[in-house]
C-alpha cells in the first residue's frame, strides 16, 4: 500500500489550492466504493485491515482537500513549511486591529436590534475576507519561488484567524436559535 | 396469495452456494429478523405468524429461559425475573440506570466492570447476557427458516449509540455466537429499505422513534451510495417515555400517594401503553384504573395526551433542526422524509414531523419492520451474495471523541459527524523522569467538561522506554472502524517501540470477561465444545478460501506471476484438503498460513482498484467543463 502518496495524488487531482467540491465528492464516492470495509466484509483479515487503513486515509484526505484552510496548510506542508500556533507575529498590526474590531462587534451582537441579521452580515464580511485571502494564497503559490513561501504562510495565519471567527459566529447563532 | 419467486438476472445462484445472512433489528421493545430471498426481503415470522418478537427475557427457576411473547406474558406476574427494555441498559453505568431507573422494576447490583447487574432468581445477569438471549432466539428462528447455520448477520443500533453501547451490542453478539458482518445504524438501514425501493436520489431525512431511542439522520443518496451527512438524537428517549407520562398523569388523577409494588408499576405501565395505542384510533378513551391503591375512573383525551407528550416531541424537533444544520442543509433541501419505529404510529408524532419538514413523511413500509429489512439487504451484500452491487453505505461518528486534559476539560480528537472509518493521532510526552506508563481517559460527547461527557474507557499505556521527563514522545492513534468502534494504539516515536495498551471500559466488559462468559455458557451447554471449535475453524477456512478463489478469478492473471499463482493455488488446495479433516489446530494454522501467503496479492488488488476507480475521472471532469 502506498501511504506515501499525497492526498492530491490519491484523488488523482492536480496539486492546487483550488478544488471543485462537487468533483471532489464524486471522486470520494468512487474511491470509497472501491476500498470501503463493506467491500471486504467477506474478505480475509489482511484485506479488511488494508481496507480500514485505506478508507481512513481517504476520509482524512477528503476532509483536508474539502476545507480551504486545511488544504492550504497541507499545501505548505508539502513544501516543507510547518504551521505552528506560536509564530503568528508576521501578521501585520492592521489585520490584527480589524480582527479585534470584528470580535468586539461579535460580542455586542446579542444586544443588536436584529442579532440574526447582524450575524449574517458579519458572516458575509468574514467570508469575503477569506475569499480574498484564498486568492492571495493561490497567487503566491503559483509563483514557485521560495521567497513566496513566507508571505503565503502569513496568509494562512490570517485564514486561521478568520476561520476561527466563522466558527464563533456559528456558535453565537446556535445560541440565538436555541439549537 | 402465493407469491412467485423470480430470481434477479445474474442472481441465479445455486442455493447451496448462496451464503445465508440476516439483518437483525435489536429493538428496545420489539426485535425482528429479516432475510433476502430471491428479490424479496422480509422479516421472518414465528410459527404463529408473528413477525415481531418482544425484547423480553424471563429467567425460570429450573435454569430455563423464555424469550419473546411467552416471556412478555409473565412480565407483570414475575417482574424481577422478566427483563424488558434491556437495550436501555446497554453500555450504561449503575448511576445512569438509577437516573432512568425509577421506572425499571428490577433489583440492581453493582458489577465488577461498572455495568449494572440485574438480580434474578438464577443469579446476577448483565445486560449483555440478556441481549445475547434475544439474539440467540432470533438466530434460531432464522436458522430454522433457512434450514442451516448463518454465515453472517448485520445488527442494527441507534445512530446515536455511543461507543460503549455499540461495544456492548457487539459483545452480546459474540456471546450469542453470531458472526457480525457490520453494526449498522437503524436510520441508515431504513434508508436502504426505502432508497432501493424507489431508486430515489437526493437528500433524505430519517426520523426514527422507537421504544427507547430516538434518531434523526440526514443522508445524501447518489447512485447507490448512501452518505450520512449528519446524525443526532437521544439514546434515552422513546415511546416508553410516552407511557411513563401517561402513568404519572394517572397517578396524579387518582390522588394516591401510596407506594406501588414492582408488579403494580409494571401493570400501570402496561395499561398506559394500551391507552396510548388506543388513542391512535380514537379521540378519547375511557379509563378504569383499579390497581390498589390506585383507583380512578375517567377519560383520557387525545388533547390531554398531546399536552403530556409535546415537551418530548419538542426535543425531537430540536434534534432535527440541529442535524439539518450540521448537514449544511435547510428544510427545503430535504426531498424525502421517512418514518421509522413503532412510536411513529402516534398521529401527533407524524403531525409534528410533517410540520417541521413541511411535507408528508413516508410510512409505506411497516415502521416496525423497515429497519430489519434494510439490514437484511445490507447483510446479503456484505456476506458476498451480491459482489457487484452498486450499494454502499457511508456512515459517520455520532458523537465527538475526546480525551481528558488538565483541569477536568475535554479536548476533542475526532469531531461528531466525521465519516468513519477515521483515525487521528496525538503526541504525548512523559511528565516525570523514568516514567514508563501513562493513562489516557477517553470520553464521548459535545460538552467541554469531563463530568458532562460519557466516559468510555481508560487506556493504560505500558512499556514506554525510560527517559528523562519530556524526552519520550508517544504517538497515540485513535482509530474508529466502520462499526463506529474505537481502538487505541501507541508508539514511542523515538525508539519505534510499540507500547501495550490495556483498555479499562468504563461501562463495559473487558475482553477476558467475555471469554469467561462464553466458556461458562459452553460448559453449561450440552453440545460439545470441540465440535463447535472445529465448526468455527471450518467456517473461517471456507471464508478464507472463498475470498481468495474469487479474487484470483478476477485478477490473478493481471497481478500475479506464474510462480505466485502456482503457490496460491497449491495453498488453496492444501487448505481445502485439510479443512475436510477434523484436526482443529491444523485447520486454524493452515488458514493463517494461506492468509499470509495472500497478503501481497491483496495489497496489489487494493492498489489497482484505487487506480482504476479514478482512471476515467479526469476525462469526465473535462467533459462536464465543456457542457
Amino acid at each position: 500500500m502506498n501511504l506515501k502518496q499525497n492526498y492530491f495524488e490519491l484523488f488523482n487531482l492536480p496539486v492546487s489550492s483550488q478544488v471543485d467540491q462537487d468533483d471532489l465528492s464524486g471522486r470520494y464516492r468512487e474511491l470509497q466504493y472501491t476500498v470501503h470495509p463493506d467491500r471486504f466484509a467477506a474478505g480475509t483479515d489482511h484485506e479488511q485491515r488494508l481496507s480500514l487503513q485505506y478508507t481512513t486515509l481517504i476520509n482524512e484526505a477528503y476532509d483536508v482537500l474539502g476545507s480551504d484552510l486545511k488544504r492550504c496548510i497541507y499545501l505548505l506542508e508539502l513544501k516543507g513549511v510547518e504551521i505552528s500556533d506560536t509564530e503568528k507575529s508576521a501578521v501585520e498590526p492592521a489585520f490584527l486591529m480589524q480582527q479585534i474590531e470584528l470580535r468586539e462587534a461579535l460580542d455586542d451582537v446579542s444586544q443588536a436590534q436584529n442579532p440574526l441579521e447582524e450575524l449574517e452580515n458579519m458572516r458575509n464580511q468574514v467570508n469575503s475576507i477569506l475569499f480574498t485571502l484564498m486568492a492571495d494564497f493561490t497567487a503566491l503559490l503559483a509563483d514557485e519561488s521560495a521567497s513566496s513561501l513566507k508571505p503565503a504562510t502569513t496568509v494562512v495565519y490570517k485564514m486561521q484567524y478568520m476561520t476561527k471567527l466563522i466558527n464563533e459566529i456559528d456558535v453565537q447563532e446556535e445560541e440565538l436559535l436555541d439549537y | 396469495m402465493a407469491l412467485l419467486q423470480i430470481t434477479e438476472p445474474g442472481q441465479a445462484m445455486d442455493p447451496h452456494l448462496r451464503k445465508k445472512s440476516v439483518g437483525i433489528d435489536l429493538g428496545t421493545t420489539n426485535s425482528s429478523v429479516a432475510t433476502v430471498i430471491g428479490i424479496m426481503t422480509d422479516t421472518i415470522a414465528d410459527a404463529s405468524d408473528r413477525h415481531l418478537m418482544p425484547s423480553v427475557v424471563q429467567y425460570l427457576p429450573d435454569d430455563q429461559i423464555r424469550v419473546g411473547h411467552s416471556a412478555l406474558e409473565n412480565a407483570v406476574d414475575d417482574p424481577l425475573n422478566t427483563i424488558v427494555s434491556v437495550k436501555r441498559l446497554m453500555g450504561r453505568g449503575l448511576e445512569d440506570v438509577r437516573r432512568i431507573g425509577d421506572h425499571l422494576p428490577y433489583e440492581f447490583v453493582q458489577g465488577k466492570s461498572g455495568m449494572p447487574l440485574i438480580r434474578t432468581r438464577v443469579g446476577d445477569k448483565n445486560p449483555v447476557e440478556v441481549s445475547a438471549e434475544i439474539l440467540k432466539a432470533l438466530v434460531a428462528r432464522a436458522e430454522e427458516h433457512q434450514a442451516g447455520a448463518l454465515d453472517g448477520v448485520v445488527i442494527t443500533v441507534p445512530a446515536y449509540f455511543d461507543d460503549a453501547q455499540r461495544q456492548a451490542t457487539k459483545d452480546a453478539a459474540q456471546l450469542a455466537g453470531v458472526h457480525v458482518l457490520r453494526l449498522l445504524s437503524e436510520p441508515t438501514a431504513a434508508a436502504v429499505a426505502y432508497g432501493l425501493d424507489s431508486g430515489a436520489e437526493g437528500n433524505l431525512a430519517i426520523f426514527d422513534l422507537g421504544g427507547g431511542t430516538f434518531d434523526i439522520s440526514i443522508l445524501r443518496l447518489t447512485k447507490g451510495v448512501f452518505e450520512v451527512l449528519a446524525t443526532g438524537g437521544d439514546s434515552a428517549l422513546g415511546g416508553d417515555d410516552f407511557d411513563h407520562e401517561i402513568a404519572e398523569w394517572l397517578i396524579q388523577q387518582s390522588n394516591s400517594c401510596g407506594k406501588l409494588s414492582q408488579n403494580q408499576i409494571r401493570g400501570l405501565l402496561m395499561t398506559s401503553r394500551q391507552l396510548k395505542e388506543q388513542l391512535t384510533e380514537h379521540d378519547s378513551v375511557d379509563v378504569v384504573l383499579d390497581i390498589d391503591p390506585l383507583k380512578w375512573q375517567g377519560v383520557l383525551t387525545r388533547d390531554q395526551f398531546h399536552t403530556l407528550i409535546d415537551p418530548l416531541l419538542e426535543k425531537t424537533v430540536r434534534a432535527c433542526r440541529r442535524s439539518l444544520r450540521d448537514a449544511g442543509l435547510s428544510g427545503e433541501d430535504i426531498d424525502t422524509v421517512v418514518m421509522v419505529g413503532g412510536s411513529t404510529r402516534v398521529p401527533r408524532v407524524r403531525e409534528k414531523v410533517a410540520d417541521f419538514f413541511k411535507q408528508e413523511p413516508l410510512i409505506e413500509i411497516d415502521p416496525d419492520r423497515v429497519v430489519a429489512i434494510g439490514a437484511a439487504i445490507q447483510a446479503n451484500v456484505l456476506v458476498g451474495n451480491k459482489a457487484d452491487d452498486e450499494m454502499l453505505l457511508l456512515d459517520v461518528l455520532p458523537l465527538s471523541l475526546g480525551i481528558e486534559t488538565m483541569g477536568g476539560l475535554v479536548e476533542k480528537i475526532i469531531h461528531r459527524n466525521s465519516p468513519i472509518p477515521i483515525a487521528k493521532a496525538q503526541e504525548f510526552t512523559t511528565f516525570k523522569d523514568g516514567q514508563t506508563a501513562m493513562l489516557i481517559h477517553v470520553l464521548q460527547g459535545e460538552r467541554e467538561l469531563v463530568s458532562d461527557c460519557r466516559s468510555l474507557a481508560r487506556f493504560e499505556l505500558r512499556g514506554i522506554p525510560s527517559k528523562v521527563a519530556g524526552a519520550a514522545h508517544i504517538r497515540v492513534t485513535f482509530q474508529v472502524d466502520a462499526d463506529g468502534l474505537l481502538s487505541v494504539t501507541a508508539l514511542e516515536t523515538g525508539s519505534g517501540v510499540a507500547t501495550t495498551v490495556e483498555v479499562k471500559p468504563s461501562y463495559g466488559l473487558e475482553e477476558h470477561e467475555i471469554i469467561a462468559m462464553i466458556k461458562e455458557s459452553f460448559d453449561r451447554a450440552t453440545d460439545d465444545k470441540e465440535i463447535r471449535a472445529l465448526n468455527e475453524a471450518r467456517v473461517d477456512a471456507s471464508r478464507m478460501l472463498d475470498a481468495i478463489v474469487s479474487a484470483m478469478a478476477k485478477n490473478a492473471d493481471e497481478l500475479l506471476n506464474d510462480r505466485e499463482i502456482a503457490e496460491l493455488n497449491s495453498g488453496v488446495e492444501r487448505l481445502k484438503e485439510i479443512s475436510a479433516g477434523s484436526d482443529t489446530r491444523i485447520i486454524v494454522k493452515e488458514t493463517e498460513l494461506l492468509g499470509k501467503l495472500s497478503e501481497t496479492f491483496a495489497g496489489r488488488r487494493m492498489d489497482i482498484s484505487i487506480k482504476n476507480a479514478l482512471a476515467g475521472q479526469q476525462i469526465d471532469a473535462l467533459e462536464q467543463g465543456i457542457d
